[in-house]
């Protein structure tokens, strides 16, 4: 069903870009136009509002050119790319995914680290629990949320505790960082283990607490190009460069 | 329908295409499972504690279903006002509403700050979500609405001319219902209760929403399917085939038994 929906959106968006195209080509020459072109991203779901304002960035820039961003499971869009679906950059939130990308993915592009995260637990504005570390997850007095073991911040959070040496006792493993911070959002949960960049984009509804760096986990944010195709390289250079850079520190990420 | 053969090929061609938008994706599942791997694939840790836990939490939904959906289908059958009419338009609303939509509405009704979740909470300090009450009450919100709908149209199809028989001859209301209405909608019964079955053994929605995703506690053979596509796409799609195989057996038991 995604790729479907990607092909529809990246042809619609190509569309669109003629329609724009004809419709201000009217008085110039015609001949010199350049043909429209679609950037096609599929990046993690954390990363879906600096993405969204970066692109709007790149179009206004570079008239005649869509970039179509579609977010989703880092795992889910790698596995989609590997079935055929169209793409010219991937983000994912850690370099777990990677390896669901077919062989040789960067042999016509390129790879770099993005941006990275860290963990951080959300709780209730004010924290009422007074919740202060990661020993809190294994309070049974309290509802605990961890992303499931399957996805990046899962993984993350049972790394953190294992190494720290706590047995966390959640409520629930949710399917995804959203749905997971959701909870706390929502009040049912006390605490969740979720990303800075996820507190941050949740403004007042949460708290951060604050994970010392010997106890927290980083997570590499892996940026791939599947071909050189001038905006592909155009998008990923905005990623990179300091404008990219700065939208997403604003956003709670760590930078390169 | 042997006129309908000789009149129209394209009705054949549409209802065939038919067939095929629901028979491919089930023949797909079968073409990719490995058959010689699958008691394998189903040992993996997250399989059994799911697939016990969907039984578990199906079973008490249906015998819940089947008493208080059918009193509620009976006085359905026999309303003529307007009443009647809208609370049969408020249980349709689970049927046509995306179950995440169900599951968020019974967060904010049975959650910790929800509507009867809070005093309840206070009272006690007993916690709805995330917990296997709260797998029940999510496969109820959905599946209760066809049970009750698919019995009423039993129900109302029983000539009531029995109920007024049955009532000259002394019958109380209960008893009406208890040695009338049952026993000659028990085929309607049937159908809906497996229909009301197999909608909450396939409920995801609202569940993941609702009461969570916990191996063992809250996580149910769907969502055991979801989690390790991701990570054991091969348990995957075993655990499918045992939901499709358990699914088909459950159907055609009753249909053997009860409608031949």
């Amino acid at each position: 069903m995604k790729p479907v929906g990607a092909g529809l959106g990246a042809a619609l968006g190509a569309t669109a870009a003629v329609l724009l195209l004809a419709s201000c080509g009217g008085t110039s020459e015609g001949a010199t136009q350049q043909p429209p072109s679609t950037v096609t991203v599929l990046a993690a779901a954390s990363l879906t509002e600096a993405f969204t304002e970066l692109a709007t960035a790149y179009e206004d820039a570079h008239p005649g050119v869509t970039v179509e961003v579609s977010t989703g499971s880092s795992t889910t869009l790698a596995q989609q790319i590997a079935e055929g679906a169209p793409a010219d950059v991937y983000a994912g939130a850690g370099t777990g995914a990677l390896a669901q990308l077919p062989e040789g993915y960067a042999a016509d592009g390129g790879e770099e680290v993005l941006t990275r995260n860290v963990l951080e637990i959300a709780v209730q504005p004010g924290n009422p629990q007074a919740i202060s570390g990661l020993t809190d997850f294994a309070r049974t007095d309290l509802d605990t949320v961890l992303c499931a073991e399957t996805v990046p911040c899962g993984r993350a959070a049972d790394e953190a505790f294992a190494s720290a040496g706590i047995t966390a006792t959640p409520a629930s493993r949710e399917l995804d960082v959203k749905a997971t911070l959701a909870k706390v959002e929502l009040g049912e949960a006390d605490a969740a283990m979720v990303y800075r960049s996820d507190i941050v984009a949740a403004r007042d509804a949460v708290e951060g607490v604050v994970i010392p760096d010997e106890e927290n986990v980083t997570l590499d944010y892996p940026l791939v190009w599947f071909d050189e195709d001038e905006h592909t390289l155009g998008f990923v250079e905005l990623l990179l460069g300091d404008r990219g850079q700065q939208v997403l520190t604003d956003l709670g990420f760590s930078g390169r | 329908m042997r006129r309908l053969a000789g009149s129209s090929a394209l009705l054949f061609a549409l209802a065939g295409l038919g067939v095929a938008l629901v028979a491919l994706p089930m023949l797909g599942l079968l073409l990719r499972t490995d058959w010689g791997d699958v008691l394998d694939d189903l040992r993996s840790p997250i399989v059994w504690p799911a697939i016990r836990l969907s039984l578990i939490t199906t079973a008490i939904t249906l015998v819940l279903a089947l008493i208080v959906g059918t009193p509620l289908a009976w006085l359905l059958s026999r309303s003529q006002g307007r009443a009647g009419r809208w609370l049969r338009a408020l249980l349709t609303v689970p049927i046509v509403l995306p179950p995440v939509v169900g599951g968020v509405a019974l967060l904010l009704a049975y959650g910790r700050n929800g509507v009867v979740g809070a005093p309840i909470f206070e009272a006690f300090g007993l916690r709805l979500p995330f917990t296997p009450v709260a797998v029940v009450l999510a496969q109820l919100f959905v599946a209760l609405p066809f049970y009750v709908l698919a019995v009423e149209g039993a129900m109302r199809s029983v000539d009531r001319r029995f109920d007024a028989v049955a009532a000259t001859l002394g019958a109380s209301p209960t008893r009406v219902f208890l040695r009338v209405a049952l026993p000659l909608a028990a085929p309607g019964i049937v159908a809906g209760a497996a229909l009301a079955w197999a909608r909450a053994l396939g409920e995801f929605g609202a569940t993941i929403t609702f009461a969570g995703n916990l191996t063992g506690r809250t996580q149910t053979a769907p969502l055991a399917v979801y989690v390790s596509l991701q990570s054991d796409p091969q348990a995957a799609i075993a655990l499918s085939v045992t939901m499709l195989a358990v699914s088909v057996a459950v159907l055609g038991l009753l249909r053997g038994r009860w409608s031949g």
